[in-house]
């Protein structure tokens, strides 16, 4: 195993962490705006760290240039998907949850 | 290494639907279901690598925008009630 | 197991669960979109199944497409499933559980997946198909092949069909409306201000879209792609321009004149292939006569055949979003 093969692992497990930390989250978290916090992360860290990963691993530069396409695709549409939710959630009245719910 | 991969994701993927079906908001749903469709991305992605099949990625790159696309229309909708409202643009083109 | 069992067996039993949760549901915006959902599960079973077209439409068509239509269609109608009361009819599961137990019972007498004595394998026509087709057609990606070239004749109908959607969806929404202008209030002039983020992204994102489905169109000799693919990824990003910028200011840049004009043209440049090949002297859709040599014949036939595909796909998926966007208020 070289030392590509082993970064690109160790890059892929910490995205899988990332992954499943920000599900876990989107469950156990109280209200809906935390919950967004939950799944940026999968989208952000989580993905980001799998396709770099990958990116370690690929064959050829096609494989890589489509790789870099989606982790740019992804970099653009997650953030603005979850500000968007957001936004309109609170245009629609839909309160943050503060202090202790009781 | 593959299959350790491949499990977590599905995991993310089982815990998004979980919480589509349950999410007391809409907007808790339109969430997760944003989150299964990146998900499903990475799916593809990785299930390419492992068969050693890369133009799934081409898929994959489809997925990222009509995931975009879905959203936006969900939220477009349920804020305003139909597809196009009448946007009066203020003119500032950036 | 193998890691490929385990994994068909995950994802069918979250198309399990996708399907109990769009019947349970009341919300039908929340179904609506997990009927997308769905067809992101199915073209992750296509995609592991190795049929990498049929799951690339199924991504473009099934997640994206159909949910915005469908979100399209809850606009004109309410938005929460009416209750009513559960009734009981124990003929009816009977009828259910008989008709479902009947189609197990005969799908036991399926052949074993890739067993070698299936009329699939056994037939000549596939080693044609998938042999003789790099002779003959030179294209890499044999779907094509057969699609385009092989089974022309056939594609042409699914294009005639499409055609007859647009055509029977403009004849029951009638004229497409464009949305009244509202007087400009402070509501609007705030929701401008918070849409910004959108909006420049979109802005950003269009022309890789458009772009991304030429790539399909022409890269689908080579790998999974093709007229259809592209078609619906052109309709989508033309969707998130008017979902982003209003439906007016889409129809400005992409009018009905010319969307009634695309239309049949897709289909008339697939039919006219196939004239002309008669005209040259071969039999209809035979493109080994449109160039001097047969295989740059075929190059040519299925580049002119997939370009009609993708033209009256996109055109068809556009109208059906303007006819159903410009149709008005939900309650």
């Amino acid at each position: 195993m070289s030392a590509l093969t082993v970064a690109s692992w160790a890059l892929i497990a910490c995205g899988a962490f990332f992954a499943l930390t920000g599900a876990v989250g989107l469950m156990r978290l109280p209200d809906f705006y935390t919950r967004t916090h939950a799944a940026g992360i999968t989208d952000s860290a989580g993905a980001g760290l799998m396709l770099l990963g990958l990116l370690l691993q690929a064959e050829s530069f096609a494989v890589a240039i489509r790789l870099v396409l989606i982790l740019l695709f992804l970099v653009f549409t997650s953030p603005t998907a979850a500000h968007a939710l957001a936004q309109a959630a609170l245009q629609d009245g839909l309160k943050p949850l503060l202090g202790r719910r009781r | 290494m593959w299959l350790g991969l491949m499990l977590a994701i599905l995991v993310t993927m089982a815990l998004a639907l979980t919480r589509a079906l349950l999410g007391p908001t809409l907007y808790d749903r339109i969430l997760a279901i944003n989150m299964f469709g990146t998900k499903t991305v990475l799916f593809i992605a990785a299930a390419g690598f492992m068969a050693g099949r890369p133009d799934f990625l081409d898929i994959a790159l489809v997925y990222a925008l009509i995931n975009f696309i879905g959203t936006v229309a969900v939220l477009k909708l349920s804020h305003y009630g139909e597809l196009s409202p009448a946007e009066d643009l203020d003119g500032d083109d950036i | 197991m193998t890691i490929f069992t385990a994994i068909d067996v995950v994802l069918f039993a979250i198309l399990v669960a996708c399907a109990l949760g769009i019947a349970r549901l009341r919300s039908l915006y929340a179904a609506a979109m997990l009927s997308g959902l769905f067809s992101l599960t199915c073209a992750s079973i296509f995609v592991l199944q190795d049929a990498v077209d049929v799951a690339f439409t199924e991504a473009a068509v099934g997640a994206g497409m159909t949910t915005v239509l469908f979100i399209g269609a809850l606009a004109l109608t309410r938005s929460r499933e009416r209750v009513t009361l559960p009734t009981r009819s124990y003929l009816a599961l009977a009828v259910a559980l008989a008709a479902g137990g009947a189609l197990l019972y005969a799908t036991a007498d399926l052949p074993a997946f890739s067993a070698p004595d299936t009329p699939v394998q056994q037939h000549p026509v596939t080693e044609r198909y998938l042999l003789t087709a790099q002779q003959e057609i030179a294209v890499p990606n044999a779907v094509t092949a057969v699609l385009a070239s092989y089974r022309g004749y056939d594609t042409l109908g699914e294009v005639a069909v499409i055609f007859t959607a647009g055509v029977a969806v403009l004849m029951l929404l009638g004229k497409v409306r464009g949305t009244t202008e509202r007087t400009p209030s402070a509501a609007s002039g705030g929701l401008q201000r918070h849409h910004r983020v959108l909006r420049v992204v979109s802005k950003v994102l269009m022309p890789f879209i458009l772009l991304f489905a030429f790539y399909v169109q022409f890269h689908g000799d080579y790998g999974p792609g093709g007229g259809f693919q592209a078609g619906v990824i052109f309709a989508a990003g033309i969707v998130l321009y008017a979902l982003v910028f209003g439906l007016n200011t889409a129809r400005q840049t992409l009018g009905l004149v010319a969307l009634r004009l695309l239309l049949p043209l897709g289909l008339l440049i697939y039919a006219g292939v196939g004239v002309a090949t008669l005209l040259l002297g071969g039999n209809f859709l035979d493109y080994n006569v449109l160039a001097t040599d047969p295989v740059h014949g075929q190059h040519l036939g299925i580049l002119l055949v997939e370009a009609g595909v993708g033209i009256t796909v996109a055109a068809a998926m556009i109208l059906l979003f303007y006819s159903f966007a410009g149709r008005g208020v939900s309650r």
